[in-house]
């Protein structure tokens, strides 16, 4: 297996902590993504290390007995230490404030807290075996004050701090899911809903387990123009995903995943099923919205995309995985420190082994190394995995660092060697042009909301995000169309194709072509003297108007006489472009067209005398000079009372030319009596 | 014309006035070179319409035009008499290529009065015909020959005056039927091509479905697409489609029209299961596209002839008033740079890619019959003697004839290969040998 055949990776420089042994004990929290290692129950020090802060926290605490849970609030501004199954003891990190401990009580009676949660950098959630309670921490007063609670009986919990919803386990069975969604000091209590579990031998109690279970956001939206209280629309979608070992149905006996949409509103729906074909022990991760599922048995992974078009029954969409299973590119645990120095060679370190613990989104931890790391999909060789370029562009056009990656798959595709067909180049065109045009929406009913006034009443207009995915004209003509024209062995055929492919599929979403892509098959048809190629797409206003492109009309006219024609047809009917088109006349000699013209659109008193005697005095017709010289006399008699012409007008040489030519006696007399 | 549209109608007068539109009375094509010296001129005449006139009036009628042209070129030298106005008719002349003239004669429109004895008196209407129009349409003449047919020159080289003669005598033999003299105006000056107005967006789809098509047949070298008999899109150079936009719209579009019009041949074809309401079919190509041996015929056009000089087939299909001409390339259809019989006495197998079409009734072989008398020639050279031998001829213009006998197997190969030397042939004959039967085992 070759480098490039890797698809999934982990990151280059890992979180490192100490190893997890009898005397340090390792925690990691999901909200702040932070590992707390714990040496003699605090005593001998807490280091907190995050992915982001590179300066780990190290601080210590009394040893008042074994540590079951440790977590900041977020911010790192409230430290929360569960030690017992009834308290929870807090500790001020804000400056100013006291660094005392304080403990909270659960205030069920009888009940054992399963764990807590922090929703925000002053607000708790306590999950006992008989329901939650929700709490405001009070820093300065070192005292809680309960929000809200609620009573049930609780197996277990899921957090998922993204959208700030708990997961509570319930019932015998443990399999009826119960949801609490927080947010400002609010706990809203969400339609409850059941996993439907396999069947199972009659022997065993069939129950939910915890491990089988997890929770992650995807597909967050950038433009937050309609519905701005949908929850949906700030963090993603919401799904709980389900790993069931043994399918329902009798015919498939691999395993599955089963995700479950978390609307903010409404019932919980099963939406998607993933087909794994494998039994065994699996993991899953969320990253760049692909689920991951790993496999420890065959030491693979597969990625599974639920934006991609599956196999629908009318209820449940099918997917199967995008990608063929590989295994994680194998990683050599980097060397740091003084080791560094001593040229050791790096260690490989073990994938898929059974220290590792997986955490969402993409977190995989192994405890018994002591490294963290964050999961990442690589792009570059799913391209070659996957060969239906239709297929491709949806998934790439979904992942976050696609840019580039898409570009080259672009010019791939219209490679020598790798050519695909025109309607496959269409295909790709239209997808990036779809996405492309969606920003463009966006942006444009931003602005329009920002020219109403919006901006100030709804805090939730946001300036639309433009993401990777939007890749605009001039992104495809420096990228790919300027590099393929060059091309010498490209049949011409082909590249005028391509360009009026993206033409064609840039005017089918509506949006302006830009003019050096008109340039571009301007260029490639005066090439290979396809004039009359050219002139058809003129007239059909293929290539749209504009001075530019008229320019360069007119500079074809030695190739191509009818160039003129069409380049003053153009100028015409751009209505901006009146003194063009009286230059263009005056170039060809056509001096009485030109102030005829510039007299027809009621511009003739503004123009250069001078500007059109010189042009009539190169013609050599004298006749024509009698003619333009007696046009300027008569309106300077006109507008001043006078036919001389003034010095600022600069026209004493053809006065002198007129006279030489004419006689003085043929001057215009002023008629003032 | 507006003379004769008046005639028409009744009146006092209709009954003692009669009217005659302009008419054909003659055309011909020649080439002076062809009969310089006395005695020969009948020579020089390619082609004369009507073929019945007496031989000598032809001469008289061609070495008039001839003296005409010559004489009027001592005035202007580049530009010698394009007409020739007579009290009963007008005549036409046109040089399409060098030495090549057309002469068309067009009787002047007649009125024929009543005179108060009862006897009809002829007035010749000498100043209705307008020289530009008669002008044009006879170089549409050629233009349209030269669409189906290529150059004169072409014709010359291919086959000498025989061919050429054989060519025209075809080709206006028809075509002088549907030139409708009357009917010619202002339109016929210009030539000019009907556009059909579309949005920005329909013609792009346009121009991406032909552009999809001819990526996937790429033995389409040129589309058309034309809407209502209005042109749309055309790959094409403009002089070329001109000519063929008149055809097709003139000549092809009509005649497919009036049959289903009449109601006869629907274009609702039962032979195509499943489409019943499927309007499209071919114009010119294949009648029905299930059945492999169905005829398929469509014409031969000629295109760029003044540089590439391409031989393309024109293939039509129209589905309601959309029409598409694919223009396939000749070349891969083109007679082969060489034409083989094979024939291995041992088990009888024979090949030819000489002989069309074999029934009993013809024979028609694709080379000139002198070279199948030198292949007969050869072969009782073979039957004369035992060993293998290898017998190379040189036959007139560019042909090169071999015959090869090797084991009781005979091979015979015709080239036609300008210029090319003895070696070069013997190359072309081994690499023919291994392309076409490259199992068999051939003596050298």
């Amino acid at each position: 297996m070759g480098e490039e055949d890797y698809y999934l990776e982990l990151c280059e420089r890992p979180v490192q902590f100490e190893k997890a042994n009898p005397v340090n004990c390792v925690f990691f929290d999901e909200a702040n993504k932070q590992v707390f290692a714990v040496r003699s129950g605090g005593a001998t020090g807490v280091v907190v290390k995050g992915p982001d802060d590179r300066n780990p926290i190290s601080f210590r605490m009394d040893d008042k007995g074994e540590v079951k849970c440790i977590k900041f609030s977020l911010e790192n501004k409230i430290l929360a230490v569960q030690r017992t199954s009834k308290t929870v003891d807090f500790c001020n990190f804000i400056p100013d404030n006291s660094q005392l401990e304080y403990t909270q009580e659960c205030k069920t009676k009888n009940a054992n807290i399963l764990g807590f949660c922090w929703t925000s950098s002053t607000e708790i959630v306590f999950i006992t075996d008989q329901g939650i309670e929700f709490y405001q921490v009070l820093p300065e007063k070192r005292s809680l004050k309960l929000l809200k609670s609620h009573n049930l009986n609780v197996n277990w919990y899921m957090y998922c701090p993204e959208s700030a919803v708990i997961l509570l386990s319930t019932t015998v069975l443990e399999n009826v899911l119960q949801p609490f969604h927080f947010r400002a000091g609010t706990m809203s209590k969400l339609p409850k809903f059941e996993i439907e579990l396999p069947a199972a031998p009659k022997s065993t109690k069939p129950s939910l387990s915890e491990r089988d279970i997890a929770m992650a956001t995807m597909f967050k939206r950038f433009s937050c123009l309609s519905l701005p209280s949908s929850w949906d629309y700030r963090y993603g979608q919401l799904y709980v995903l389900f790993l069931r070992h043994h399918s329902r149905t009798s015919n498939s006996t691999g395993a599955e995943v089963v995700l479950y949409h978390l609307p903010r509103e409404g019932a919980c729906k099963k939406m998607h099923i993933l087909k794994l074909n494998r039994t065994g022990k699996f993991a899953l991760n969320v990253v760049d919205n692909l689920v991951v599922v790993h496999h420890q048995d065959t030491e693979t992974s597969v990625i599974f995309d639920i934006k991609l078009r599956g196999e629908f029954d009318g209820s449940v969409t099918f997917h199967h995985p995008v990608l063929p299973a590989r295994s994680i590119q194998p990683y050599q645990i980097p060397i740091t420190g003084p080791a560094a120095v001593t040229s050791q060679s790096p260690v490989p370190c073990k994938l898929y082994s059974s220290s590792w613990i997986v955490f969402q989104p993409d977190i995989i931890i192994s405890a018994s190394q002591g490294y963290l790391w964050n999961l990442q999909v690589k792009l570059e060789p799913i391209v070659n995995l996957l060969p239906d370029k239709g297929r491709l562009m949806d998934f790439l056009l979904q992942r976050k660092e696609c840019k580039m990656v898409i570009l080259s798959v672009c010019s791939q595709m219209l490679s020598e060697s790798d050519r695909a067909s025109l309607p496959v180049i269409a295909t790709v065109f239209d997808k990036l042009n779809h996405e492309y045009k969606k920003y463009l929406d966006a942006e444009q009913s931003y602005a329009m909301a920002v020219e109403a006034g919006q901006s100030r009443s709804s805090p939730l207009l946001k300036r639309p995000v433009r993401t990777q995915a939007v890749l605009d004209q001039s992104d495809v003509y420096t990228h790919v169309l300027s590099a393929f024209v060059e091309k010498k062995e490209m049949p011409h055929k082909f590249v005028i194709a391509v360009l009026m492919e993206y033409i064609r599929s840039l005017n089918q979403f509506q949006i302006a072509v830009q003019h050096y892509l008109h340039e571009l098959v301007i260029k490639t048809l005066v090439q290979h003297n396809l004039f009359y190629m050219l002139h058809q797409f003129l007239q059909y206003h293929v290539l749209s108007d504009s001075k530019p492109l008229a320019c360069l009309l007119l500079s074809l006219e030695s190739f191509y006489p009818p160039a003129h024609q069409l380049s003053l047809d153009m100028l015409k009917r751009l209505s901006t472009a009146n003194d063009e088109i009286v230059e263009v006349l005056l170039s060809k000699h056509q001096v009485l067209a030109a102030l005829r013209f510039i007299r027809g659109i009621g511009g003739h008193d503004n123009i250069s005398a001078r500007k059109f005697l010189d042009a009539a005095k190169q013609t050599e017709d004298n006749m024509l000079f009698y003619t333009i010289f007696r046009f300027f006399e008569q309106r300077n008699q006109r507008l001043r009372g006078s036919p001389n012409f003034t010095p600022g007008e600069h026209c004493e040489e053809h006065v002198a030319f007129f006279k030489q030519i004419f006689g003085d006696q043929a001057l215009m007399r002023p008629t003032t009596f | 014309m507006a003379a004769a549209a008046a005639g028409a109608g009744s009146g006092p007068w209709a009954a003692q006035e009669k009217q005659f539109p302009p008419a054909l009375l003659s055309f011909f094509i020649y080439n002076p070179r062809f009969g310089p010296r006395e005695g020969q001129e009948e020579n020089k005449i390619l082609f004369y319409h009507p073929n019945e006139v007496e031989k000598n009036e032809k001469i008289r009628n061609v070495g008039l035009c001839e003296a005409i042209v010559q004489f009027t070129r001592t005035f202007s030298p580049s530009k010698p008499a394009k007409s020739l106005h007579t009290q009963k008719n007008r005549q036409f002349f046109n040089e399409p290529e060098e030495n090549f003239w057309m002469v068309m004669v067009v009787r002047n429109p007649i009125i024929e009065k009543q005179s108060k004895d009862g006897k009809p008196v002829i007035e010749y209407q000498e100043e209705e015909l307008l020289d530009k129009v008669y002008s044009s349409v006879l170089r549409q003449c050629y233009s349209m020959y030269k669409l189906f047919n290529g150059t004169f020159l072409k014709a010359m080289e291919d086959g000498g005056v025989k061919l050429l003669k054989e060519r025209l005598e075809k080709f206006f033999h028809r075509y002088l039927q549907t030139l409708h003299l009357q009917s010619c105006d202002l339109l016929d000056i210009f030539g000019g091509i009907s556009f059909f107005p579309l949005d920005k967006m329909t013609y792009l789809k346009i121009q991406s479905f032909i552009n999809r098509m001819e990526e996937s047949l790429n033995i389409v070298k040129y589309t058309a697409f034309l809407y209502n008999d209005q042109l749309i899109w055309s790959g094409l150079e403009q002089d070329d489609m001109r000519i063929l936009y008149k055809y097709l719209t003139t000549s092809l579009f009509p005649r497919h029209i009036e049959p289903e019009l009449a109601g006869r041949d629907s274009p609702i074809r039962a032979e195509m299961p499943g489409n019943l309401q499927h309007y499209g079919r071919f114009l010119t190509g294949p009648l029905n596209l299930n059945d492999p041996d169905a005829k398929c015929r469509f014409p031969k056009i000629f295109v760029n002839t003044d540089d590439t000089y391409e031989e393309l087939h024109l293939i039509v299909y129209k589905a309601m008033s959309a029409a598409v001409c694919f223009m396939i390339d000749g070349g891969s259809e083109k007679e082969p740079q060489f034409k083989f019989i094979y024939f291995n006495h041992m088990n009888l197998a024979e090949k030819s890619t000489v002989h069309m079409r074999k029934t009993p009734s013809v024979s028609l072989t694709s080379v000139h019959p002198d070279l199948m008398k030198i292949l007969g020639d050869i072969n009782s050279d073979f039957t004369r003697v035992d060993e293998d031998e290898e017998i190379i001829v040189k036959a007139m213009s560019d042909y090169w004839v071999v015959g090869k006998k090797s084991d009781r197997r005979e091979l015979y190969v015709i080239l036609n290969q300008k210029n090319a030397n003895l070696i070069e042939v013997n190359e072309e004959v081994k690499k023919l040998c291994a392309t076409q039967f490259n199992n068999i085992f051939f003596l050298d």
